[in-house]
């Protein structure tokens, strides 16, 4: 009897025992996935939830009910890894023991990373939203806040899902406009990038958002310390930006017993093969979604995508045969941008994102890199395809490799800056 | 890939001149690239550039700021100071590395 371990029941864990246990045959193969606690939370919702779209009961299901037949679930916490010994040890002191490991840990906001954050002004003047407790009291806050100097902060790169930051701005300014006052409310998005996004076709629309909405962008940020007295950030290069209202997307870091494990980065992230997911130093270790260090968005879609070349690969690897299914670093992201409209982004390793049509060339009904209607939709609706076919991992209506179809390609007129 | 000489060095270079063989570079013409961009290279530096090197050979990826603070032992802070306002891109480029991944 083989033994697959799957850490972590998240998206990309989830969706990688329902690929696998009907590929594995239940007489050859065993399927363990470990979770810490008994929730699963439908993280794209966070960002909404501070602007009243969702109420919290609305993001939480039981993370049992994802769990097909045939899959044991251990509620426990992660002690270490064992690799040598290819043994999962549990705070509570149980052993796994594996043939093959999967760690789909994820990553997660860490404000006690930087100096001043997660001190006397957390959850009063400063917030994170990537946690049911940072988007509740954050919401309660937005909720009565009179007005002020708004920062929308990013801490440092990689972050998951690294356009909610820009989302955040892009729905405070509407959310206060709606409510009558956009008029006393400054809006500052600092970040250690040197525009609004990682790359030029994209950096240089979303930018051009931020402009119209009359957000301020400061950029090549490093922050070195939050001080909560004075309410400023300040950053490795002695600039301060001072808020009322800081909305901050701390450091973001892998799993702590990746790193006691010896198997992590500086970021407790996985180094794997970026097109197989297999481990660089172990050859009997997988990591997917969040947990690696895969040079992709640490988002639910770049997990998908690769869960469904994963799996195929997977099975060609235990039969000792060449995998065949690279994955391309794909990723596609809606873009919330206020108002009821949308963005819809779609990319992967080599081809940044472009402006066009999706998924059908000239059709859609989603427009690429611009606002409209339907993306907002899109965004919506897709909750209800989360829980119902991409957690159990149907079909989703949607390639999984990356194309280049119904893309136009643009002429970049700023290349460099000359300082560097 | 553009091709220009730098110092008598002929040297292929991405669109933003960022040094795109690894074999391309030595020392010398790291004073060059640095005076290009206004900066003086002292020990200090030159701890940075032969970690980032070092670095490079091992790992095949322009280590972060973020890396050369925890492996290579100079706090970010201070690699602000030495490489003023873009530490990760300005490091790189002086040491003939790709620019770093920008994390997408």
């Amino acid at each position: 009897m083989k033994r697959l371990v799957v850490l972590g029941a998240g998206t990309a864990g989830t969706m990688v025992v329902n690929k696998l246990r009907p590929r594995l045959d239940p007489a050859d193969w065993s399927i363990t996935v470990v979770d810490q606690d008994i929730e699963h939370l439908y993280q794209p919702g966070l960002l909404l939830l501070p602007f009243g779209v969702y109420e919290p009961d609305e993001l939480v299901k039981p993370r049992a009910r994802f769990i097909p037949a045939g899959v044991d679930l251990v509620l426990g916490e992660i002690d270490r890894v064992d690799a040598d010994a290819n043994s999962v040890r549990l705070a509570d002191g149980r052993e796994l023991g594996y043939d093959y490991l999967v760690i789909a840990t994820g990553t997660s906001p860490r404000p006690d990373q930087t100096p001043g954050m997660a001190e006397s002004e957390w959850h009063k003047s400063i917030f994170d939203f990537y946690t049911l407790d940072g988007a509740i009291t954050l919401r309660d806050r937005l909720e009565s806040w009179d007005g002020g100097r708004l920062v929308v902060h990013v801490v440092e790169m990689p972050i998951k899902c690294p356009v909610a930051p820009l989302e955040f701005a892009f729905l405070a300014d509407a959310f206060f406009a709606e409510r009558g006052m956009r008029d006393r409310v400054e809006i500052i998005y600092v970040t250690p990038l040197e525009g609004a996004f990682t790359q030029p076709v994209a950096s240089r629309h979303l930018g051009g958002m931020l402009d119209e909405r009359k957000i301020a962008i400061e950029g090549d940020f490093m922050v070195e310390r939050v001080d909560p007295d004075a309410r400023t950030l300040v950053s490795m290069d002695e600039r301060e930006v001072p808020f009322d209202l800081l909305v901050t997307v701390p450091l973001n870091m892998g799993a702590d017993f990746v790193a006691r494990s010896g198997l992590g980065d500086e970021l407790n992230y996985v180094p794997v093969d970026k097109h197989t997911l297999l481990s660089r130093t172990h050859a009997n270790i997988f990591a997917i979604g969040d947990a690696s260090d895969i040079p992709a968005s640490k988002a639910g879609s770049v997990a998908h995508f690769s869960v469904e070349l994963f799996a195929k690969n997977f099975v060609e690897y235990v039969h000792d045969r060449p995998m065949t299914h690279p994955f391309d670093g794909h990723a596609n992201c809606f873009i919330e941008s206020g108002h009821g409209k949308g963005l819809l982004i779609d990319f992967n390793y080599d081809t940044e994102p472009l402006s066009g049509k999706y998924p059908m060339p000239g059709i859609g009904p989603f427009t690429l890199l611009e606002e409209s209607h339907t993306n907002h939709w899109g965004k919506l609706g897709f909750r209800w395809a989360y829980w119902h076919l991409l957690l159990p991992g149907r079909p989703m209506p949607v390639p999984t490799l990356m194309s280049m179809v119904g893309k136009r390609r643009e002429p970049l007129d700023t290349v460099l800056s000359p300082e560097r | 890939m553009p091709v220009t000489e730098i110092d008598s060095h002929q040297i292929h270079v991405d669109d933003e001149g960022f040094l795109t063989e690894y074999d391309e570079w030595d020392e010398n013409l790291a004073v060059v690239l640095a005076n290009r961009i206004g900066i003086e290279l002292t020990d200090a530096h030159w701890r940075v550039i032969r970690f980032l090197r070092d670095d490079y050979r091992t790992q095949g990826d322009t280590a972060t700021t973020r890396r050369v603070q925890a492996v290579g032992g100079v706090p970010v802070k201070e690699q602000f100071a030495l490489f003023p306002k873009k530490p990760a891109k300005r490091m790189a480029y002086i040491a003939g590395l790709p620019k770093p991944h920008g994390c997408v």
